[in-house]
């Protein structure tokens, strides 16, 4: 078991106390409670219903699709779904909120709570408690910077559906804390309620910080609001941590506060105080009835579910023989998830092989040389230049002796460039692995003539020198004998 | 009042169909009738225009056998309904120049049916309030004078505007909203009818909100035929109104019957109260032999929680409205007043108050302060928990009778500046709003004048969905009380 994360003070150690409230865009062609699109990135104000503006006299209707996504991933978490829910209203000034209050859900929400097992990185299992979740609108966007002395106000946003997940204060140190939200994430890309996009915000955390020496009660804790990436989470959790540390340490106290993280400095300031603290004057919503949910839509939701992460995970270990490792790297998102069993089947189908029998060589080819090349170019399993198809085709070429690991990078270097498929780039640029025994004799035969000397010294003992004479033979035929067979070849020419 | 004015709605219908008159003609005498009761300041927006050319179309439509139910009809829209393209004022400044692109389902179930509207109708601002004097558009004047006075007389509120110009015979019909007895105690203040239907029963959808869980949409005519008519139009499922009612619309009309045999009607202890005029009183014992003559049983019942009724409705109906009224922020639509540097707090501040009136600001900042942390207890649940016996009390009742007879105000039509404290004007609504509270379909009817020649209204309270017995009970008191006394006109 690792050792708990623990920030040395000049007086002691001091346990971190992390909660963190998820707020997650719920995927659904409209919003929550209008009819207007969700799409991102639209001409500002041009996704906007009448109720959306808070024109005199609209009212909101649920969307019943926001009501089965929350259901849904309630379900896949494990979580309590509560049958019977209402929405309210939280009451607050500001621009980008035009009916003057967010129709969220405080008193009863719909899913109640879970326990959700999260993997750290050296597969450590920490269990954190999942209080609840409910469904509320976002709000619109303030954009402060098209001009200097005036703000401007898009409402596309406003009124789309959020989940709200709020977890309980179980996190213990940064890593922790990012483990929690990609396992999160991971379930809601994998079972589609929520596309997890950070950088378009469509998972944004509030993250709750306290600090305590060990053994001792709750620290009073700050919120970070709207912090928009994993690594920024971690980040603003170290940052702050230390701040109050460092404040109880030198003799003052912690003020509970609304803070954000600056990611340029990577530091936190004070948003709002407890005494600027809002009341936000929760009741429940007069226009909506409450929400009720059947046993049957339940059951619908529950059937409509994927296999999950950590099912399929499991799966990749005990069928397919994985090692832990390849297993979670290929589960944790639920694209490369997919692409690695289309990658798989089709390289079982050439190779007339069962997919355990091939599952390693291809998991590690996926993950090796595509995620690298991946990396490299910056882009997402979803914008592969190489297809499934073809990766299980390369794949099947090095099977059968065509190409050697050397000559498949080549070959899959074009791939990246040209889109074309492994077998007419090999035939193209003749790339095809040499293992006639004729050529490769002679060509062994050119070399020992070549460097006779070296040829009397191995004879002689410098047993090192065989590398050598596979680096000329492999020269010689421009990289693509058979490495395998001018092993053997080379012994026996060499053996005198 | 010219001889197509003075008619009821279902009247009006048999002449234009016997050809008597044409909807051109019976349009064009109330818009010249609207015209020349400016005095009574009724109307805040008039439209006589597209009323002339709804006229038009009606008059079409009945050569071609094609007309709607209300084909023709003249009527007047309380102006906190939205219509496409009129200015939208619910009686207040901070609404601006504003404009709705949309149509309330109400109202365009009203155009559909062939109706012409004349305009938008005066109000108390928001709809709160007992004498339509709160509006930003100055006060309605009730066409109705004491005897050998020339005081003016308020017409009650909120849908002062339309109890107005259905009692002076310049609109055939009127639609009002009911949040707290606001159709009904204006009904019974200037002599006509007026029917707030059960809760649901019309779609919200393009009414201006005030509390939500209260608020009720209705018609106000001069006979209880016609304000059948007028419900059966407007009422219906709407899909955009989360709080409508599922539920086919009965045949109102057609199952009109005064006969009351068999029917038990309650008479509730608690509401004779002191306070209530001794006129009053004698009406509301005159009725309830009325309606034994037209067959019913008359039994004493108990609504236990009468008095605490009041304050659990202010309390409730304030917390929505101030929630409701939050969206009038300057930012979007209507009135925006901007500070010199002014920041959002500034255009929130300056906006709304120089936007909203006094009795607005009032019940906003009180509506604030019951849902607040320190209040909401206290106040806002406890006042629900007080709406629950209320609702319990009918439940009740409902066992041992089929309908309520109870006055519908303490008192008749009072001149213009005389209500003395807000509480005064608070009581106004004594009998009405418990069954806001419960959403229970009540009408109010004329029943007799007063020493003063002013008219007094009495109203009956119905089961949950039972319009029907409402509106026949109300029948059966209309032909026996058989009003007929009209405002002279002074205009």
């Amino acid at each position: 078991m690792a050792e708990a994360y623990l920030i040395n003070g000049e007086t002691g150690p001091f346990e971190v106390v992390i909660g963190l409230e998820i707020h997650a865009q719920v995927i659904s062609k409209s919003k929550l409670f209008s009819g207007a699109s969700t799409k991102f990135g639209g001409e500002p104000n041009s996704q906007v219903d009448f109720g959306d503006a808070a024109l005199p006299g609209m009212l909101p209707v649920l969307n019943g699709e926001c009501v089965r996504q929350a259901v849904r991933s309630g379900l896949a978490l494990g979580a309590v779904i509560n049958r019977r829910s209402q929405f309210d209203r939280k009451s607050y000034f500001y621009a980008d909120l035009p009916t003057g209050y967010q129709i969220s859900q405080f008193f009863y929400p719909i899913v109640g709570e879970a326990l959700i097992d999260v993997e750290l990185e050296d597969g450590e299992v920490v269990q954190v408690g999942l209080e609840r979740i409910h469904l509320e609108q976002d709000a619109g966007k303030s954009v402060h910077d098209l001009s200097p002395n005036q703000s401007y106000v898009d409402l596309n946003r406003a009124g789309v559906a959020l989940m709200e997940i709020v977890s309980k204060p179980d996190m213990r140190s940064p890593e922790q804390a990012a483990a929690y939200v990609s396992a999160l994430r991971s379930i809601l890309r994998a079972i589609g309620s929520c596309d997890g996009n950070m950088q378009e915000g469509s998972l944004r955390a509030d993250v709750n910080v306290s600090v305590r020496r060990p053994g001792e009660g709750l620290g009073t804790r700050c919120e970070i609001k709207n912090v928009n990436s994993i690594r920024h989470i971690q980040q603003a959790i170290a940052y702050e941590a230390a701040r109050h540390v460092e404040a109880i340490e030198s003799g003052g106290t912690i003020d509970q506060e609304t803070r954000l993280f600056d990611p340029d400095k990577g530091e936190t300031r004070s948003l709002r105080s407890k005494e600027d603290a809002v009341d936000y004057r929760y009741f429940p919503d007069p226009d909506l009835p409450p929400l009720i949910l059947t046993e049957e839509f339940i059951e619908e939701c529950r059937q409509s579910l994927p296999e999950l992460p950590r099912a399929r995970r499991i799966r990749f270990e005990q069928e397919l023989g994985l090692t832990p490792y390849l297993a979670r790297v290929l589960t944790a998102d639920i694209d490369q998830s997919d692409w690695f069993e289309t990658l798989l089947n089709d390289t079982a189908k050439h190779q007339g092989k069962a997919p355990r029998d091939v599952a390693e060589r291809t998991a590690n080819w996926m993950t090796g040389e595509l995620f690298g090349a991946l990396n490299k170019l910056d882009l997402d399993i979803s914008e592969s230049p190489v297809s499934a198809a073809q990766g299980a085709e390369l794949l099947a070429l090095m099977a059968d002796g065509t190409l050697s690991g050397p000559l498949a990078k080549q070959v899959f270097e074009i791939m990246l460039e040209t889109g074309g498929n492994p077998g007419d780039i090999a035939e193209e640029h003749g790339l095809k692995q040499v293992s006639d025994t004729g050529a490769l004799k002679e060509t062994i035969a050119e070399v020992l003539t070549t460097h006779a000397d070296k040829v009397a010294d191995y004879r002689g003992g410098k047993a090192k020198l065989f590398g050598f004479f596979v680096g000329q033979v492999m020269k010689a035929s421009g990289g693509k004998a058979n490495p395998a067979v001018v092993n053997e070849l080379l012994k026996e020419a060499l053996a005198g | 009042m010219s001889n197509l004015t003075n008619l009821s709605i279902t009247a009006m219908l048999s002449g234009l169909g016997a050809k008597d008159f044409s909807a051109r003609e019976l349009v064009q005498a109330h818009v010249d009738a609207v015209e020349g009761a400016r005095t009574l300041n009724s109307f805040i927006t008039e439209t006589p225009e597209a009323a002339l050319a709804a006229a038009d179309a009606a008059d079409k439509a009945y050569a071609d056998g094609t007309s709607g139910k209300l084909a023709g009809i003249p009527l007047g829209i309380k102006d906190n309904l939205a219509t496409k393209g009129d200015r939208l004022t619910a009686a207040s400044n901070i609404l601006g120049e504003f404009k709705p692109p949309y149509e309330s389902f109400v109202t365009n179930q009203l155009k559909q049916a062939g109706a012409s509207i004349l305009g938008k109708l005066n109000l108390d601002e928001f709809a709160m309030g007992v004498s339509n004097e709160s509006s930003a558009f100055g006060p309605v004047v009730s066409p109705w004078r004491a005897n050998g006075s020339d005081d003016k007389l308020v017409p009650g509120g909120s849908s002062g505007g339309s109890a107005a110009a259905v009692a002076a015979r310049i609109v055939a019909g009127a639609l009002g909203t009911d949040t707290g007895g606001s159709i009904r105690q204006p009904a019974a203040l200037s002599g006509i009818v007026g029917l707030k239907p059960s809760y649901g029963r019309c779609s919200r959808w393009g009414a201006v909100a005030l509390a939500s869980s209260l608020d009720h949409i209705g018609p106000m005519a001069r006979t209880v035929e016609d304000c059948a008519l007028l419900l059966e139009v407007m009422a219906g499922f709407d899909a955009n109104d989360s709080t409508s009612l599922d539920l086919p619309v009965p045949e109102w009309t057609a199952n009109l019957s005064p006969d009351l045999k068999g029917k038990r009607v309650g008479i509730p202890s608690e509401y004779r109260a002191d306070g209530i005029n001794p006129e009053v009183v004698a009406a509301w014992d005159k009725a309830a032999d009325w309606l034994r003559d037209a067959g019913a049983e008359i039994v004493e019942i108990s609504l236990p929680h009468t008095d605490a009724a009041l304050a659990a409705y202010y309390v409730i109906s304030s917390a929505e409205a101030s929630s409701n009224l939050s969206r009038y922020d300057g930012i979007r639509f209507g009135l925006r007043v901007q500070p010199e540097n002014g920041n959002l707090d500034d255009i929130y501040y300056a906006t709304r108050k120089a936007g909203f009136g006094p009795d607005a600001r009032r019940r906003v900042l009180f509506g604030t302060l019951v849902l607040t942390a320190d209040f909401f207890e206290s106040h806002y649940v406890r006042a629900q928990k007080v709406r629950t016996l209320v609702i319990q009390d009918f439940t009740k009742a409902f066992e041992a009778c089929d309908l309520l007879l109870t006055p519908t105000a303490p008192n008749a039509a009072f001149p213009l500046g005389a209500s003395a404290s807000q509480t005064d004007a608070y009581l106004n609504d004594m009998f009405t709003i418990p069954t806001s509270l419960a959403g229970l379909p009540a009408i109010s009817v004329p029943a007799a004048t007063n020493a003063q020649g002013l008219p007094l209204g009495l109203q009956l309270i119905g089961k949950p969905l039972d319009e029907q017995s409402v509106l026949n009970a109300g029948l059966a008191l209309q032909q026996a009380a058989g009003f007929d006394a009209l405002p002279e006109r002074w205009w």
